[in-house]
């Protein structure tokens, strides 16, 4: 439809000199099979606030997107109308709503709105809208066959974004999809072990497919120290850490031998306030089995929390000074 | 203040700055980045202060003040990405300028209220503009910034009964709210429907029925929440769960040391600011979606155990934020910014001066301090934490809405309709022990 207006325009232009699209855009008002409609303009009241200053372009697809919604047409017309709306503001969830619900009343090629809708996620990757449309749209479909790569597409640009993710995580959920998910994880995280969103992604996918049993559990310890010896001062793969161990049944300090793993890296030298952190975790548990101990680790543990708060990790001073009292409250004779 | 040394001293020391390991990553290349941009502004303050003596960090109110009316007047044709979202565009004016202390005049004031009047849609609920269908996170802008105004006008603009059965229409059988009519779910629509149904008291107990379980599964292995369940911690969805919890009683849910650990770990060592995610980079607006959630955990440890709190700080580091906040994210042309060499935008106005507020102003039982960076002249008015409106204008809409019933829900075709009459008596227990902890929040935040 755009398409023919501007070869009208075009072919009834009287200079021959070379017209872009932009100048050729015709106004809805102006295009002779919209003549039926009247606009309806937006009723910002006299003394309104935050005033746009629309283009004109933009005040004329929406004063017919307003008609249209009033008189609740649903035809291939308005469906495009729809289309130049969002183009010209992608985050109008009214204009997505309403245009899904043209698609349903018309029964419109879906596969052709997912061409679209990629076009719009590529556009604004990072909007609520094109993601949540997309995932409508794959549920009427029923076909996630290129969900996965298309998420894979946006991650190579910028493998966090949070739409993405939750969009992919849906996508392996809803058609479980989960096969090659810990190997993509894994690829994304030999790429930048630093990706907090591939360490995310791998707790989700070992908690909907296998579980954290103990074999798992041994394997992803296994893992993490790995990650870790690769690069310490790195909070991700600490912070999994923590969550695997969590799942196991008896002592943290057992799984792995972490225990040890943590000393030989403190003895080292290795003054890491994660490596700090875990072994405050690890004392606290060993105090919490073994009461006996407890005089003696608390003292190395309040001297660490000190090391923390005035040393290796100042910023958190407040935070370490509120642990070494809790822990001595807790702990203490 | 004037006597003691500043904490972005600590640049000229390179000791906090971040080392690669010999390990360059994405994340890595950008935090440098960001570090260096950083330093560059704290090393010329630094360095202009050493020369000139005893300018203290300034919080540069006119320009701001000049950058919100404008705003909350006319934008250019830039702004139309935001056309869905004008009642925000109004909050984030609104609410900054209140930060700073300014009253509107008559005349903005009863602009603002006859626009969201022109939003407020007949079925319940604002929508992101005239016409537009009604939507959970302008309705929450919307109620807020109304509740800022005060005036009769505007708390009696929000139409309650109709609100409520908006907020019905957006729940889902687990507990959960859509955004909007056949719209995306996840928790900041909890947040913003538990919010606004508080503030207006709306709330009944089927309305949020198994709400908190929803929010309990989307706290993460890290400590921090996400926007839906099995995803990753992130502080826009931290503050959201956090918040709703706490408005529905029900914090003690939440496994609050990891909650405190990942919050306190978001805050940069270097920057001072607060990161959104776990190996993300600072931006301002995280002060107070991260910053926000230390005087609330203050008030749920508080009632664990008192005696190891601190009476005289939150567990973040307030002057760090400060700094960053005044000597990194202060646009030279008004309005302020997520990091160096962004643009300012009325969002990071508003969050990041939410944030600076947060960390002038410590509440607990006790006392009340207050911890200004820079000249006496810096200090914002206190924001209260789970509504992020004035704590004034929090209590005062408050005491209002509390003064009027609930609404019964009209709806015949409502399911829960016999539920709903012993809910108003439920509610109305409610309203009594409501009135507890978020006054608990209202009263501490007072300034006295």
């Amino acid at each position: 439809m755009r398409e023919a207006q501007i070869q009208l325009r075009v072919m009834c232009s009287n200079d021959d000199e070379y017209v872009s699209e932009e100048d050729v855009w015709v106004l809805y008002k102006d295009r002779e099979e919209w003549a039926d409609v009247t606009p309806l303009t937006q009723d910002d009241g006299p003394n309104a606030v935050v005033k746009i200053a629309y283009t004109d372009a933009f005040t004329d697809v929406y004063d017919y997107f307003r008609a249209v919604v009033a008189s609740g047409e649903m035809s291939e017309r308005a469906l495009e109308l729809t289309e130049d709306a969002i183009n010209m503001n992608a985050a109008n969830y009214t204009v997505w709503q309403y245009r899904r619900k043209i698609l349903k009343h018309l029964g419109s090629d879906l596969k052709k709105e997912l061409a679209f809708c990629r076009e719009m996620i590529e556009m604004n990757p990072k909007n609520y809208q094109v993601w949540h449309h997309r995932r409508v749209i794959v549920d009427w479909l029923k076909d996630a066959s290129k969900e996965l790569r298309l998420t894979e597409m946006i991650f190579s640009q910028d493998a966090k974004n949070y739409h993405a993710w939750e969009y992919r995580q849906w996508v392996l959920r809803t058609f479980k999809l989960f096969d090659g998910e810990l190997d993509y994880v894994d690829r994304l995280l030999e790429e930048d072990v630093r990706n907090n969103s591939a360490w995310n992604q791998r707790h989700f996918t070992i908690t909907q497919t296998t579980g954290f049993t103990p074999d798992v559990i041994q394997r992803e310890v296994h893992y993490v120290k790995k990650a870790i010896e690769k690069v310490v001062n790195n909070e991700s793969p600490w912070s999994y850490l923590r969550g695997v161990v969590q799942h196991c049944d008896g002592r943290m300090g057992s799984v792995g031998d972490l225990e040890n793993w943590c000393r030989q890296m403190y003895e080292g030298g290795q003054r890491s306030p994660y490596l700090l952190t875990f072994i405050i975790d690890l004392m606290e548990d060993k105090m919490e089995h073994e009461p006996d101990l407890r005089p003696s680790v608390l003292k190395h543990c309040l001297q660490i929390c000190i090391c923390l708060a005035t040393e290796h990790d100042q910023i958190r001073q407040e935070y370490w000074r509120y642990i070494g009292r809790n822990l001595s409250h807790r702990f203490g004779a | 203040m004037a006597e003691e040394e500043l904490w972005c001293n600590h640049v000229r020391q390179n000791k906090d700055k971040f080392r690669d390991e010999g390990v360059s990553t994405v994340s890595s290349i950008d935090q440098a980045r960001v570090e260096t941009s950083v330093e560059d502004k704290y090393s010329s303050y630094l360095d202009m202060k050493d020369m000139d003596g005893q300018e203290q960090p300034r919080l540069h109110r006119g320009r701001h003040i000049a950058y919100l009316k404008k705003g909350l007047t006319s934008l250019s044709d830039r702004f139309t990405s935001l056309d869905a979202s004008r009642p925000w565009l109004v909050y984030w004016c609104v609410h900054a300028l209140e930060l700073l202390g300014v009253q509107l005049s008559k005349e903005e004031a009863a602009g603002v209220v006859e626009f969201l009047g022109k939003c407020q849609n007949p079925n319940g609920g604002f929508g992101g503009g005239p016409g537009q269908y009604s939507h959970l996170a302008p309705t929450y802008a919307a109620v807020n910034a109304l509740v800022i105004i005060g005036t009769p006008q505007a708390l009696q603009l929000i139409n309650r009964s109709t609100l409520v059965e908006f907020l019905r229409s957006m729940r889902t059988e687990e507990g959960s709210f859509r955004m909007h009519e056949g719209g995306e779910l996840d928790i900041r629509g909890v947040y913003c429907a538990v919010s606004v149904a508080r503030l207006t008291n709306v709330a009944t107990e089927s309305l949020f029925a198994n709400t908190v379980h929803w929010i309990m599964r989307c706290q993460s292995y890290e400590g921090g929440f996400s926007g839906a369940p099995g995803m990753e911690a992130h502080g826009g969805y931290t503050f959201c769960g956090l918040a709703a919890l706490t408005l529905l009683h029900a914090h003690h849910l939440c496994h609050t040391p990891a909650l405190l650990r990942w919050a306190a770990n978001r805050q940069m060592k270097y920057e001072g600011g607060f990161q959104g995610r776990t190996n993300k980079l600072v931006d301002g607006c995280y002060s107070f979606w991260q910053g926000g959630l230390f005087p609330i955990l203050h008030t749920l440890l508080a009632q664990e155990d008192v005696a190891n709190l601190s009476t005289e700080r939150w567990m973040f580091n307030q002057e760090a934020l400060q700094e960053y906040l005044l000597l990194c994210c202060q646009h030279s042309r008004g309005g302020l910014i997520d990091k160096p060499g962004k643009a300012s935008d009325f969002y990071h106005t508003c969050y990041t001066l939410s944030g600076m507020s947060v960390a002038q102003h410590f509440t607990s039982t006790a006392r009340h301090r207050t911890l200004v960076t820079g000249p006496k002249d810096n200090e914002l008015i206190p924001t209260h934490a789970l509504y992020n409106v004035g704590v004034e204008a929090a209590v005062s809409a408050t005491q209002y809405f509390n003064s009027l019933p609930v609404p019964i829900a009209s709806s015949p075709a409502s399911q829960t309709e016999a539920g709903d009459a012993t809910d108003v008596q439920d509610t109305d227990k409610q309203t009594t022990t409501a009135t507890k902890p978020s006054c608990t929040c209202d009263t501490t935040q007072v300034k006295t």
